[in-house]
């Protein structure tokens, strides 16, 4: 685990992927992680797919509102420390229910060189719960998928507002070149 | 109707914004918090306008997944300066869509009229029509008098294109007038009117 680095394909990336295709997403916005690096270039290459990037996290959080609004299925990506960019926009889907699924690539929790992403990845999963979005974890590759599928259907089946986190052991140590 | 002592712009807003929708009737709204949510909602309540009463700075970027979402239809924002000013870059995320269908009508007083009149951004300095073309959308303009209001709809009815009008309204207040709060109404309405479903 300790060699991994952050840019190698992983097949649980391509799981993530395939639930998207096959519940019919249309939108997908992100703020770019590593950890997303792959499925974000599927979606992009999807002729079915918007890519949407954003350049803060809570206008992702609108827009996929806004694309429920509009009958289509929209899915946020981002990392941890954007959760805490989001709060605010989270009211969005308290008050008027809309089905929200996003999927946070986690910081600060796994051999982190940069301790200026720990406070926030510290706080997500209570950041997420005080506004009301139930969060689900996956920690291991073989579970990803698995865990995806079910915060998908919650969300899009069943209305709920979902976050996923992927912990940050999936993605492996960030390479800093500093010893 | 209560005047500021600053002079910002001359456009009524309330007529703006009545005449502005009757003029682009097929036009799906969403509006941002506060007095814009009270113009739109004042000029006659329809099923195809959202109503937002929070998410300050989330009018602009909202409307892109519905302008994304709904190819065919036009999709109006109408909101104001402190508002867009919250949401700078979600302009940069319009322009980098190069959608078709989305308007911004920036109601733009210099000041932010719901918390008491403090200045904002765009009597600062700001210029939103310069954002915008900086973030390329299609196109952008002043609207100093109330006969931009035609430049403006031939836009949204033609769905060529995204763009912002920064409309110079008089820096006043009006008296509430107060859409639905309930979220959930709203937007089962709106999407009910699309032909869609409530969850």
């Amino acid at each position: 685990m300790d060699s991994k680095e952050q840019s190698l394909i992983h097949p649980w990336k391509d799981e993530i992927f395939q639930i998207f295709k096959a519940g019919g997403v249309s939108q997908v916005a992100y703020v770019p992680d590593a950890g997303h690096a792959q499925v974000i270039n599927q979606v992009w290459a999807d002729k079915d797919m918007a890519a949407i990037p954003v350049t803060t996290e809570e206008d992702g959080v609108a827009s996929v509102c806004g694309a429920w609004l509009g009958g289509q299925r929209a899915v946020l990506l981002m990392q941890s420390s954007g959760v805490g960019n989001c709060v605010n926009m989270f009211s969005i889907i308290n008050n008027c229910r809309f089905p929200f699924l996003t999927i946070v690539t986690m910081r600060g929790e796994w051999a982190e060189f940069n301790q200026w992403q720990t406070p926030m990845g510290r706080a997500t999963e209570e950041a997420f719960q005080m506004m009301g979005i139930n969060v689900l974890r996956a920690d291991r590759p073989e579970t990803v998928g698995e865990v995806v599928s079910a915060g998908f259907d919650a969300a899009f089946e069943g209305g709920d507002a979902v976050a996923i986190l992927l912990s940050q052991s999936l993605i492996g140590r960030k390479k800093w070149g500093v010893k | 109707m209560k005047s500021s002592s600053s002079q910002y712009g001359e456009i009524d807003r309330r007529v703006f914004v009545k005449k502005l929708i009757a003029a682009c009737p097929e036009a799906l709204i969403v509006t941002g918090l506060g007095s814009p949510s009270y113009d739109v909602y004042a000029a006659g309540d329809r099923d195809q306008n959202f109503y937002l009463w929070g998410a300050m700075g989330g009018a602009s970027a909202m409307a892109l997944g519905l302008a994304i979402a709904q190819p065919n239809k036009s999709v109006l924002v109408i909101t104001g300066d402190g508002e867009q000013l919250m949401g700078l870059g979600s302009l940069a995320s319009i322009g980098a869509q190069q959608i078709k269908n989305l308007t911004i009508v920036v109601l733009d007083n210099g000041h932010y009229a719901e918390t008491g009149m403090q200045k904002s951004h765009t009597s600062l300095g700001t210029d939103l029509v310069g954002v915008a073309k900086a973030c390329s959308l299609d196109w952008s303009m002043h609207v100093k008098e109330m006969s931009g209001i035609d430049a403006i709809a031939e836009h949204v009815n033609a769905k060529n294109g995204s763009g912002l009008a920064n409309v110079f309204i008089k820096a006043e207040e009006y008296p509430k007038a107060l859409p639905a709060r309930d979220g959930v109404y709203i937007k089962n309405r709106f999407r009910a009117a699309l032909g869609l479903e409530p969850f």
